[in-house]
Protein backbone atom coordinates (compact mmCIF):
# COMPACT_ATOMS: atom_id res chain seq x y z
CA UNK A 1 0.00 0.00 0.00
CA UNK A 2 1.29 3.71 -0.40
CA UNK A 3 0.78 6.09 2.64
CA UNK A 4 1.51 9.60 2.21
CA UNK A 5 3.19 11.42 5.36
CA UNK A 6 2.31 14.88 5.70
CA UNK A 7 4.71 16.71 7.59
CA UNK A 8 2.78 19.05 9.89
CA UNK A 9 5.34 21.60 12.58
CA UNK A 10 4.95 25.03 13.17
CA UNK A 11 7.52 27.37 11.05
CA UNK A 12 8.30 29.69 13.44
CA UNK A 13 10.09 26.76 16.04
CA UNK A 14 12.10 26.41 12.79
CA UNK A 15 13.33 30.06 11.95
CA UNK A 16 13.79 30.76 15.71
CA UNK A 17 15.89 27.56 15.72
CA UNK A 18 20.14 28.10 16.01
CA UNK A 19 21.91 27.44 12.66
CA UNK A 20 24.10 24.54 14.04
CA UNK A 21 20.40 22.52 15.07
CA UNK A 22 18.88 23.59 11.91
CA UNK A 23 21.92 22.09 10.05
CA UNK A 24 21.83 18.64 12.04
CA UNK A 25 17.81 18.49 11.73
CA UNK A 26 18.70 19.00 7.54
CA UNK A 27 21.77 16.32 8.19
CA UNK A 28 18.61 14.39 10.14
CA UNK A 29 16.63 14.11 6.83
CA UNK A 30 19.19 13.00 4.59
CA UNK A 31 20.00 10.11 6.20
CA UNK A 32 16.49 9.26 6.57
CA UNK A 33 16.02 10.24 2.91
CA UNK A 34 18.77 7.90 2.13
CA UNK A 35 17.89 5.03 4.36
CA UNK A 36 13.86 5.03 2.73
CA UNK A 37 15.41 4.92 -0.76
CA UNK A 38 17.73 2.02 0.04
CA UNK A 39 14.82 0.17 1.94
CA UNK A 40 12.82 0.69 -1.28
CA UNK A 41 9.60 2.30 1.01
CA UNK A 42 10.60 5.81 -0.72
CA UNK A 43 8.13 6.89 -3.89
CA UNK A 44 8.39 10.28 -3.62
CA UNK A 45 9.25 13.33 -1.07
CA UNK A 46 9.43 17.18 -0.81
CA UNK A 47 9.82 19.55 1.31
CA UNK A 48 7.45 23.04 0.87
CA UNK A 49 8.42 26.25 0.99
CA UNK A 50 6.88 28.72 4.06
CA UNK A 51 2.30 29.50 3.73
CA UNK A 52 3.83 33.12 3.51
CA UNK A 53 4.21 31.95 -0.19
CA UNK A 54 1.20 29.83 -0.36
CA UNK A 55 -1.47 31.15 -3.01
CA UNK A 56 -4.79 29.42 -3.01
CA UNK A 57 -7.44 29.25 -5.72
CA UNK A 58 -11.19 28.21 -5.55
CA UNK A 59 -14.09 28.77 -8.76
CA UNK A 60 -17.04 29.55 -7.75
CA UNK A 61 -19.58 29.85 -10.65
CA UNK A 62 -17.56 29.74 -13.26
CA UNK A 63 -15.47 32.53 -11.25
CA UNK A 64 -12.05 31.98 -10.41
CA UNK A 65 -10.95 33.63 -7.15
CA UNK A 66 -7.77 33.94 -6.01
CA UNK A 67 -6.23 34.66 -2.52
CA UNK A 68 -2.64 35.18 -0.56
CA UNK A 69 -2.12 32.65 1.79
CA UNK A 70 -2.99 29.19 2.68
CA UNK A 71 -6.13 26.92 3.11
CA UNK A 72 -6.30 27.76 6.54
CA UNK A 73 -4.24 29.29 9.04
CA UNK A 74 -2.78 26.79 11.73
CA UNK A 75 -0.26 26.73 14.78
CA UNK A 76 1.77 23.99 12.95
CA UNK A 77 1.73 24.11 8.80
CA UNK A 78 2.27 21.97 6.09
CA UNK A 79 5.62 21.84 5.15
CA UNK A 80 6.85 18.76 3.08
CA UNK A 81 5.68 15.34 2.74
CA UNK A 82 6.99 11.91 1.41
CA UNK A 83 4.85 9.44 -0.56
CA UNK A 84 5.91 5.62 0.80
CA UNK A 85 5.26 2.47 -0.12
CA UNK A 86 4.37 -0.25 3.36
CA UNK A 87 3.20 -3.23 4.03
CA UNK A 88 0.93 -2.15 5.94
CA UNK A 89 -0.34 0.76 8.49
CA UNK A 90 2.29 -0.63 11.61
CA UNK A 91 4.90 -0.26 8.59
CA UNK A 92 3.90 3.09 7.81
CA UNK A 93 3.99 4.61 11.37
CA UNK A 94 7.48 2.77 12.52
CA UNK A 95 8.77 4.74 8.63
CA UNK A 96 6.77 7.77 10.07
CA UNK A 97 8.30 8.15 13.44
CA UNK A 98 11.55 8.24 11.74
CA UNK A 99 11.01 11.21 10.13
CA UNK A 100 12.86 14.09 11.72
CA UNK A 101 9.84 16.60 12.06
CA UNK A 102 7.90 13.68 14.33
CA UNK A 103 10.25 14.72 17.02
CA UNK A 104 8.91 18.46 17.07
CA UNK A 105 6.02 18.47 15.00
CA UNK A 106 3.28 16.06 13.83
CA UNK A 107 3.03 13.63 11.10
CA UNK A 108 -0.30 13.02 9.34
CA UNK A 109 0.10 9.35 8.07
CA UNK A 110 -3.24 8.70 5.06
CA UNK A 111 -3.44 5.52 3.23
CA UNK A 112 -3.38 6.60 -0.45
CA UNK A 113 -6.84 5.37 -2.44
CA UNK A 114 -6.79 2.39 -4.94
CA UNK A 115 -9.10 2.78 -7.75
CA UNK A 116 -10.75 -0.37 -8.52
CA UNK A 117 -10.49 -1.28 -12.41
CA UNK B 1 -25.58 -23.57 33.47
CA UNK B 2 -27.95 -21.88 31.34
CA UNK B 3 -30.69 -23.88 29.51
CA UNK B 4 -30.45 -22.26 26.04
CA UNK B 5 -27.07 -23.58 24.41
CA UNK B 6 -27.50 -21.53 21.75
CA UNK B 7 -27.11 -18.70 23.51
CA UNK B 8 -24.40 -20.62 25.71
CA UNK B 9 -22.81 -21.58 22.40
CA UNK B 10 -22.63 -17.51 21.17
CA UNK B 11 -21.17 -16.68 24.23
CA UNK B 12 -18.62 -19.29 24.17
CA UNK B 13 -17.75 -19.36 20.70
CA UNK B 14 -18.33 -16.31 18.83
CA UNK B 15 -15.39 -14.43 18.97
CA UNK B 16 -13.34 -17.46 17.99
CA UNK B 17 -15.57 -18.04 15.11
CA UNK B 18 -15.50 -14.57 13.83
CA UNK B 19 -11.55 -14.48 14.23
CA UNK B 20 -11.39 -17.32 12.09
CA UNK B 21 -13.62 -16.41 9.26
CA UNK B 22 -11.74 -13.26 9.07
CA UNK B 23 -8.31 -14.74 8.81
CA UNK B 24 -9.69 -16.76 6.42
CA UNK B 25 -11.72 -13.85 4.50
CA UNK B 26 -9.46 -10.92 5.14
CA UNK B 27 -12.85 -9.16 5.67
CA UNK B 28 -14.35 -8.08 8.96
CA UNK B 29 -18.28 -7.84 7.64
CA UNK B 30 -18.75 -10.63 5.55
CA UNK B 31 -16.78 -12.68 8.34
CA UNK B 32 -19.07 -11.12 10.95
CA UNK B 33 -22.82 -11.69 9.11
CA UNK B 34 -21.38 -15.41 8.24
CA UNK B 35 -21.10 -16.06 12.06
CA UNK B 36 -24.13 -14.49 12.68
CA UNK B 37 -26.03 -16.21 10.28
CA UNK B 38 -24.29 -19.64 11.54
CA UNK B 39 -26.31 -19.01 15.17
CA UNK B 40 -29.54 -17.93 13.34
CA UNK B 41 -29.30 -21.60 11.72
CA UNK B 42 -28.18 -22.89 15.14
CA UNK B 43 -31.42 -21.21 16.87
CA UNK B 44 -33.21 -23.18 14.03
CA UNK B 45 -31.83 -26.69 14.15
CA UNK B 46 -30.16 -27.16 17.43
CA UNK B 47 -33.62 -27.50 18.96
CA UNK B 48 -35.23 -29.41 16.51
CA UNK B 49 -31.93 -32.08 15.70
CA UNK B 50 -30.11 -31.35 19.34
CA UNK B 51 -27.05 -29.53 19.89
CA UNK B 52 -23.82 -31.29 18.45
CA UNK B 53 -21.08 -32.64 19.76
CA UNK B 54 -18.62 -30.01 19.20
CA UNK B 55 -21.04 -26.51 18.72
CA UNK B 56 -17.99 -24.02 18.25
CA UNK B 57 -16.58 -26.12 15.13
CA UNK B 58 -20.34 -26.77 13.79
CA UNK B 59 -20.44 -23.29 13.96
CA UNK B 60 -17.18 -22.47 12.21
CA UNK B 61 -18.23 -24.76 9.44
CA UNK B 62 -22.06 -23.64 8.88
CA UNK B 63 -20.68 -19.97 8.87
CA UNK B 64 -17.84 -20.68 6.34
CA UNK B 65 -20.46 -22.30 4.00
CA UNK B 66 -22.47 -18.84 4.47
CA UNK B 67 -19.30 -17.44 3.28
CA UNK B 68 -18.81 -19.31 0.26
CA UNK B 69 -22.37 -19.34 -0.86
CA UNK B 70 -22.09 -15.67 -0.36
CA UNK B 71 -18.52 -15.01 -2.60
CA UNK B 72 -20.65 -17.43 -5.04
CA UNK B 73 -23.77 -15.49 -5.42
CA UNK B 74 -21.65 -11.85 -5.71
CA UNK B 75 -20.40 -13.13 -8.73
CA UNK B 76 -16.97 -11.78 -8.04
CA UNK B 77 -15.64 -15.22 -7.73
CA UNK B 78 -12.66 -15.02 -9.66
CA UNK B 79 -11.61 -12.20 -8.09
CA UNK B 80 -12.21 -14.20 -4.53
CA UNK B 81 -10.47 -18.18 -5.50
CA UNK B 82 -7.90 -16.78 -3.02
CA UNK B 83 -10.27 -16.36 -0.11
CA UNK B 84 -12.43 -19.60 -1.52
CA UNK B 85 -9.24 -21.94 -0.77
CA UNK B 86 -8.63 -20.72 2.56
CA UNK B 87 -12.11 -21.37 3.63
CA UNK B 88 -11.70 -24.80 1.84
CA UNK B 89 -8.82 -25.25 4.37
CA UNK B 90 -10.25 -24.65 7.17
CA UNK B 91 -11.81 -28.20 6.46
CA UNK B 92 -9.40 -30.27 4.75
CA UNK B 93 -10.91 -33.60 6.28
CA UNK B 94 -14.08 -35.80 5.89
CA UNK B 95 -15.20 -35.68 9.60
CA UNK B 96 -15.84 -31.43 9.43
CA UNK B 97 -16.29 -30.81 12.91
CA UNK B 98 -12.80 -32.23 14.50
CA UNK B 99 -10.83 -30.70 11.40
CA UNK B 100 -12.26 -27.33 12.69
CA UNK B 101 -11.60 -28.09 16.25
CA UNK B 102 -7.85 -28.24 15.11
CA UNK B 103 -7.85 -24.52 13.53
CA UNK B 104 -5.96 -22.18 15.19
CA UNK B 105 -7.39 -20.01 17.41
CA UNK B 106 -6.98 -16.56 15.96
CA UNK B 107 -8.40 -14.08 18.82
CA UNK B 108 -5.40 -12.80 19.84
CA UNK B 109 -4.97 -11.80 16.61
CA UNK B 110 -8.59 -10.09 16.74
CA UNK B 111 -7.63 -8.79 19.95
CA UNK B 112 -4.69 -6.63 19.03
CA UNK B 113 -6.39 -5.56 15.64
CA UNK B 114 -9.24 -4.64 17.51
CA UNK B 115 -7.13 -2.51 20.00
CA UNK B 116 -4.32 -0.89 17.20
CA UNK B 117 -3.67 2.44 18.84
CA UNK B 118 -4.58 3.94 15.41
CA UNK B 119 -8.42 3.81 16.47
CA UNK B 120 -9.85 6.35 18.94
CA UNK B 121 -10.51 4.86 22.36
CA UNK B 122 -13.96 4.69 21.63
CA UNK B 123 -13.62 2.34 18.67
CA UNK B 124 -11.58 0.00 20.05
CA UNK B 125 -14.05 -0.21 22.84
CA UNK B 126 -16.64 -0.97 20.36
CA UNK B 127 -15.12 -3.24 18.49
CA UNK B 128 -13.75 -5.23 21.04
CA UNK B 129 -17.40 -5.99 22.51
CA UNK B 130 -19.15 -6.68 19.02
CA UNK B 131 -16.23 -8.82 17.55
CA UNK B 132 -15.12 -10.71 20.49
CA UNK B 133 -17.68 -10.80 23.09
CA UNK B 134 -20.37 -10.81 20.60
CA UNK B 135 -22.56 -7.99 21.64
CA UNK B 136 -25.35 -6.45 19.26
CA UNK B 137 -25.11 -3.38 18.54
CA UNK B 138 -27.49 -2.39 20.85
CA UNK B 139 -26.55 -3.64 23.83
CA UNK B 140 -23.00 -1.51 23.23
CA UNK B 141 -25.24 1.66 22.71
CA UNK B 142 -27.30 1.15 26.03
CA UNK B 143 -23.99 0.48 28.01
CA UNK B 144 -22.57 3.60 27.06
CA UNK B 145 -25.49 5.52 27.00
CA UNK B 146 -25.27 6.64 22.99
CA UNK B 147 -28.12 6.27 20.72
CA UNK B 148 -28.03 2.89 18.21
CA UNK B 149 -27.33 4.80 15.35
CA UNK B 150 -24.11 6.39 16.75
CA UNK B 151 -22.77 3.32 17.83
CA UNK B 152 -23.63 1.47 14.79
CA UNK B 153 -21.80 4.55 12.86
CA UNK B 154 -18.77 3.99 15.22
CA UNK B 155 -18.71 0.51 14.22
CA UNK B 156 -19.00 1.24 10.31
CA UNK B 157 -15.91 3.83 10.60
CA UNK B 158 -13.95 1.45 13.16
CA UNK B 159 -13.99 -1.34 10.33
CA UNK B 160 -13.52 1.12 7.85
CA UNK B 161 -10.12 2.46 9.05
CA UNK B 162 -8.87 -0.80 9.54
CA UNK B 163 -9.80 -1.67 5.93
CA UNK B 164 -8.66 1.54 4.33
CA UNK B 165 -5.24 2.48 6.80
CA UNK B 166 -4.25 -1.75 6.83
CA UNK B 167 -4.45 -2.33 9.91
CA UNK B 168 -2.99 -5.29 10.10
CA UNK B 169 -4.90 -8.87 11.22
CA UNK B 170 -2.25 -9.96 13.44
CA UNK B 171 -0.09 -9.77 16.85
CA UNK B 172 2.31 -7.71 16.79
CA UNK B 173 6.11 -8.73 16.78
CA UNK B 174 8.18 -9.30 19.86
CA UNK B 175 9.72 -5.62 19.69
CA UNK B 176 5.89 -3.73 19.65
CA UNK B 177 4.23 -6.01 21.55
CA UNK B 178 4.55 -4.75 25.63
CA UNK B 179 3.53 -1.31 24.24
CA UNK B 180 0.41 -2.61 22.15
CA UNK B 181 -0.47 -5.19 24.88
CA UNK B 182 -0.25 -2.24 26.92
CA UNK B 183 -3.36 -0.93 24.84
CA UNK B 184 -4.96 -4.11 24.82
CA UNK B 185 -5.21 -4.32 28.61
CA UNK B 186 -6.21 -0.75 29.32
CA UNK B 187 -9.39 -1.66 27.03
CA UNK B 188 -10.38 -4.61 28.95
CA UNK B 189 -9.95 -2.53 31.96
CA UNK B 190 -11.81 0.14 30.71
CA UNK B 191 -14.82 -1.99 29.83
CA UNK B 192 -14.36 -3.52 33.45
CA UNK B 193 -14.73 0.17 34.81
CA UNK B 194 -17.65 1.33 32.20
CA UNK B 195 -19.63 -1.78 34.42
CA UNK B 196 -18.17 -0.62 38.00
CA UNK B 197 -21.09 1.86 38.63
CA UNK B 198 -23.37 -0.41 37.57
CA UNK B 199 -24.85 -2.60 40.02
CA UNK B 200 -25.88 -5.49 37.24
CA UNK B 201 -22.13 -5.31 36.25
CA UNK B 202 -22.52 -6.61 32.71
CA UNK B 203 -19.50 -5.01 30.76
CA UNK B 204 -17.62 -5.92 34.33
CA UNK B 205 -18.53 -9.36 34.02
CA UNK B 206 -17.94 -9.25 30.07
CA UNK B 207 -14.60 -7.84 30.77
CA UNK B 208 -13.62 -10.42 33.07
CA UNK B 209 -14.77 -13.16 30.02
CA UNK B 210 -12.37 -11.36 27.89
CA UNK B 211 -9.82 -11.16 30.43
CA UNK B 212 -10.15 -14.64 30.97
CA UNK B 213 -9.91 -15.08 27.02
CA UNK B 214 -6.25 -13.79 27.22
CA UNK B 215 -5.44 -15.43 29.92
CA UNK B 216 -6.08 -18.28 27.63
CA UNK B 217 -4.31 -17.14 24.95
CA UNK B 218 -1.60 -15.50 26.95
CA UNK B 219 -1.12 -17.42 29.95
CA UNK B 220 3.25 -16.20 30.20
CA UNK B 221 2.17 -12.68 30.44
CA UNK B 222 2.11 -11.82 34.09
CA UNK B 223 0.34 -8.34 33.56
CA UNK B 224 -2.58 -10.24 31.88
CA UNK B 225 -2.97 -12.41 34.82
CA UNK B 226 -2.29 -9.36 37.13
CA UNK B 227 -5.13 -7.16 35.17
CA UNK B 228 -7.40 -10.65 35.57
CA UNK B 229 -6.99 -10.76 39.16
CA UNK B 230 -7.57 -7.28 39.45
CA UNK B 231 -10.61 -7.46 37.95
CA UNK B 232 -12.14 -10.46 40.20
CA UNK B 233 -11.18 -9.26 43.12
CA UNK B 234 -12.73 -6.18 42.51
CA UNK B 235 -15.89 -7.01 41.41
CA UNK B 236 -16.33 -9.63 44.37
CA UNK B 237 -17.00 -7.02 46.49
CA UNK B 238 -20.22 -5.52 44.18
CA UNK B 239 -22.75 -7.27 46.32
CA UNK B 240 -21.57 -5.10 49.18
CA UNK B 241 -20.29 -2.03 47.62
CA UNK B 242 -24.15 -0.80 47.71
CA UNK B 243 -26.68 -0.98 50.22
CA UNK B 244 -30.47 -1.53 49.88
CA UNK B 245 -31.34 1.82 48.90
CA UNK B 246 -28.16 2.35 46.37
CA UNK B 247 -25.99 4.46 48.94
CA UNK B 248 -22.62 3.77 49.22
CA UNK B 249 -20.97 1.34 51.71
CA UNK B 250 -17.08 2.15 52.50
CA UNK B 251 -14.95 -0.75 52.55
CA UNK B 252 -14.31 -0.65 56.07
CA UNK B 253 -18.72 -1.19 56.48
CA UNK B 254 -19.17 -3.63 53.78
CA UNK B 255 -20.74 -6.93 54.89
CA UNK B 256 -18.11 -9.11 54.35
CA UNK B 257 -20.58 -12.08 54.00
CA UNK B 258 -21.66 -10.71 50.41
CA UNK B 259 -18.37 -10.71 49.12
CA UNK B 260 -17.65 -13.48 46.63
CA UNK B 261 -15.53 -15.98 47.78
CA UNK B 262 -14.83 -17.68 45.25
CA UNK B 263 -13.85 -15.08 43.25
CA UNK B 264 -11.11 -13.57 45.83
CA UNK B 265 -9.85 -17.28 45.78
CA UNK B 266 -9.43 -17.13 42.05
CA UNK B 267 -7.99 -13.69 42.49
CA UNK B 268 -5.19 -14.32 44.79
CA UNK B 269 -4.14 -17.52 43.59
CA UNK B 270 -3.58 -15.20 39.88
CA UNK B 271 -1.81 -12.43 41.29
CA UNK B 272 0.62 -14.98 43.09
CA UNK B 273 1.01 -16.98 39.71
CA UNK B 274 1.86 -13.48 38.57
CA UNK B 275 3.90 -11.87 40.80
CA UNK B 276 6.46 -15.38 40.52
CA UNK B 277 7.28 -13.97 37.30
CA UNK B 278 9.25 -11.68 38.73
CA UNK B 279 8.12 -8.60 36.15
CA UNK B 280 6.16 -6.75 38.34
CA UNK B 281 3.40 -4.44 36.58
CA UNK B 282 1.08 -2.06 37.15
CA UNK B 283 -1.95 -4.26 37.08
CA UNK B 284 -0.24 -7.08 39.25
CA UNK B 285 0.50 -4.26 42.22
CA UNK B 286 -2.90 -2.95 41.77
CA UNK B 287 -4.04 -6.68 42.08
CA UNK B 288 -1.97 -7.55 45.21
CA UNK B 289 -3.57 -4.16 47.10
CA UNK B 290 -6.97 -5.45 45.84
CA UNK B 291 -5.80 -8.58 47.41
CA UNK B 292 -4.74 -7.49 50.74
CA UNK B 293 -8.13 -5.62 50.98
CA UNK B 294 -9.74 -9.00 50.39
CA UNK B 295 -8.45 -10.57 53.86
CA UNK B 296 -10.59 -10.48 57.25
CA UNK B 297 -8.31 -7.11 58.23
CA UNK B 298 -6.52 -5.20 55.33
CA UNK B 299 -2.66 -5.03 56.11
CA UNK B 300 -2.23 -0.96 55.87
CA UNK B 301 1.57 -1.06 56.51
CA UNK B 302 1.98 -3.52 53.54
CA UNK B 303 -0.57 -1.58 51.07
CA UNK B 304 1.44 1.67 51.35
CA UNK B 305 4.69 -0.02 50.45
CA UNK B 306 2.95 -1.37 47.43
CA UNK B 307 1.40 1.84 46.93
CA UNK B 308 4.98 3.35 46.29
CA UNK B 309 6.16 0.53 44.05
CA UNK B 310 3.41 2.01 41.72
CA UNK B 311 3.94 5.25 42.11
CA UNK B 312 7.62 3.93 40.90
CA UNK B 313 6.11 2.55 38.17
CA UNK B 314 3.12 4.80 37.36
CA UNK B 315 3.71 8.38 38.90
CA UNK B 316 0.15 9.87 39.07
CA UNK B 317 -1.42 12.25 41.59
CA UNK B 318 -4.14 9.56 41.82
CA UNK B 319 -2.00 6.53 43.18
CA UNK B 320 -0.71 9.19 45.36
CA UNK B 321 -3.95 9.73 47.32
CA UNK B 322 -4.90 6.45 46.86
CA UNK B 323 -1.15 5.88 49.21
CA UNK B 324 -2.47 9.12 51.27
CA UNK B 325 -5.12 6.96 52.09
CA UNK B 326 -3.32 3.69 53.32
CA UNK B 327 -0.96 6.25 54.99
CA UNK B 328 -3.63 7.41 57.21
CA UNK B 329 -5.15 3.76 57.52
CA UNK B 330 -1.65 2.93 59.02
CA UNK B 331 -0.03 5.74 60.96
CA UNK B 332 -3.43 7.87 61.64
CA UNK B 333 -5.10 10.87 59.57
CA UNK B 334 -2.60 13.25 60.61
CA UNK B 335 0.16 11.46 58.54
CA UNK B 336 -2.62 10.71 55.63
CA UNK B 337 -3.37 14.61 55.84
CA UNK B 338 0.69 16.01 55.49
CA UNK B 339 0.56 13.60 52.25
CA UNK B 340 -2.60 14.74 50.75
CA UNK B 341 -1.84 18.16 51.42
CA UNK B 342 1.16 17.71 49.39
CA UNK B 343 0.21 16.50 46.70
CA UNK B 344 -0.48 18.74 43.28
CA UNK B 345 -3.48 18.88 40.48
CA UNK B 346 -5.72 17.08 42.11
CA UNK B 347 -8.45 20.17 43.28
CA UNK B 348 -10.77 19.32 40.69
CA UNK B 349 -10.79 15.73 41.33
CA UNK B 350 -14.00 15.00 43.45
CA UNK B 351 -12.00 11.83 45.52
CA UNK B 352 -9.13 14.18 46.60
CA UNK B 353 -11.64 16.19 48.63
CA UNK B 354 -14.14 13.73 49.88
CA UNK B 355 -10.27 11.93 50.77
CA UNK B 356 -9.54 15.23 52.92
CA UNK B 357 -12.62 15.79 54.53
CA UNK B 358 -12.28 12.94 56.05
CA UNK B 359 -9.35 12.77 57.37
CA UNK B 360 -10.27 16.22 59.12
CA UNK B 361 -14.01 14.60 60.10
CA UNK B 362 -11.31 12.25 61.88
CA UNK B 363 -9.30 15.02 63.05
CA UNK B 364 -11.89 16.79 64.71
CA UNK B 365 -11.66 20.16 62.33
CA UNK B 366 -14.94 20.46 61.60
CA UNK B 367 -15.07 23.43 59.52
CA UNK B 368 -12.05 22.59 57.19
CA UNK B 369 -13.94 19.38 56.82
CA UNK B 370 -17.52 20.58 55.53
CA UNK B 371 -15.50 23.48 53.37
CA UNK B 372 -13.96 20.10 51.89
CA UNK B 373 -17.25 18.27 51.59
CA UNK B 374 -19.02 20.76 49.67
CA UNK B 375 -16.03 21.36 47.87
CA UNK B 376 -16.55 18.16 46.33
CA UNK B 377 -20.13 18.69 46.13
CA UNK B 378 -19.45 21.03 43.31
CA UNK B 379 -17.86 18.28 41.35
CA UNK B 380 -20.60 16.66 40.49
CA UNK B 381 -20.31 13.54 41.58
CA UNK B 382 -23.01 10.77 41.19
CA UNK B 383 -26.45 10.06 42.96
CA UNK B 384 -25.14 7.63 45.27
CA UNK B 385 -21.71 9.84 45.87
CA UNK B 386 -24.44 13.29 46.62
CA UNK B 387 -26.46 10.98 48.89
CA UNK B 388 -23.38 9.81 50.78
CA UNK B 389 -21.68 13.57 50.94
CA UNK B 390 -25.02 15.18 52.16
CA UNK B 391 -25.24 12.54 54.77
CA UNK B 392 -21.82 12.85 56.13
CA UNK B 393 -22.60 16.84 56.32
CA UNK B 394 -25.93 16.62 57.84
CA UNK B 395 -24.22 14.44 60.60
CA UNK B 396 -20.89 15.56 61.59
Amino acid sequence: MQYMCLIYDDEKTWESMPEDERNAVFADYGTFTESIKESGNYVAGDALQPVSTATSVRVRNGETLVTDGPFAETKEQLGGYYLIEAKDVDEALKIAERIPSARYGTVEVRPVVVWEE
Amino acid sequence: MTADPVAEAFRKEFGRAVAILIRALGDFDLAEDAVQEAFAVAAERWPRDGVPANPGAWIVTTARNRAVDRLRRARILERKQPELARLAQLVPHDDEEDAVSSVADERLALIFTCCHPALSVEAQVALTLRLLGGLTTPEIARAFLVGEATMAQRLVRAKTKIRAAGIPFRVPPDDALPERLAAVLATLYLIFNAGYSDVRGELSREAIRLGRTLTALMPDEPEVLGLLALMLLHDSRREARLDGDGGIVLLEDQERSLWDGAQIEEGRALVETALRHRSPGPYQIQAAIAACHAGPESDWGRIVLLYDRLLRLQPSPVVELNRAAAVAMADGPEAGLTEIDRIDGLDGYLHFHTARADLLRRLGRREESHAAYRRALDLEPSAAERRFIEGRLAST
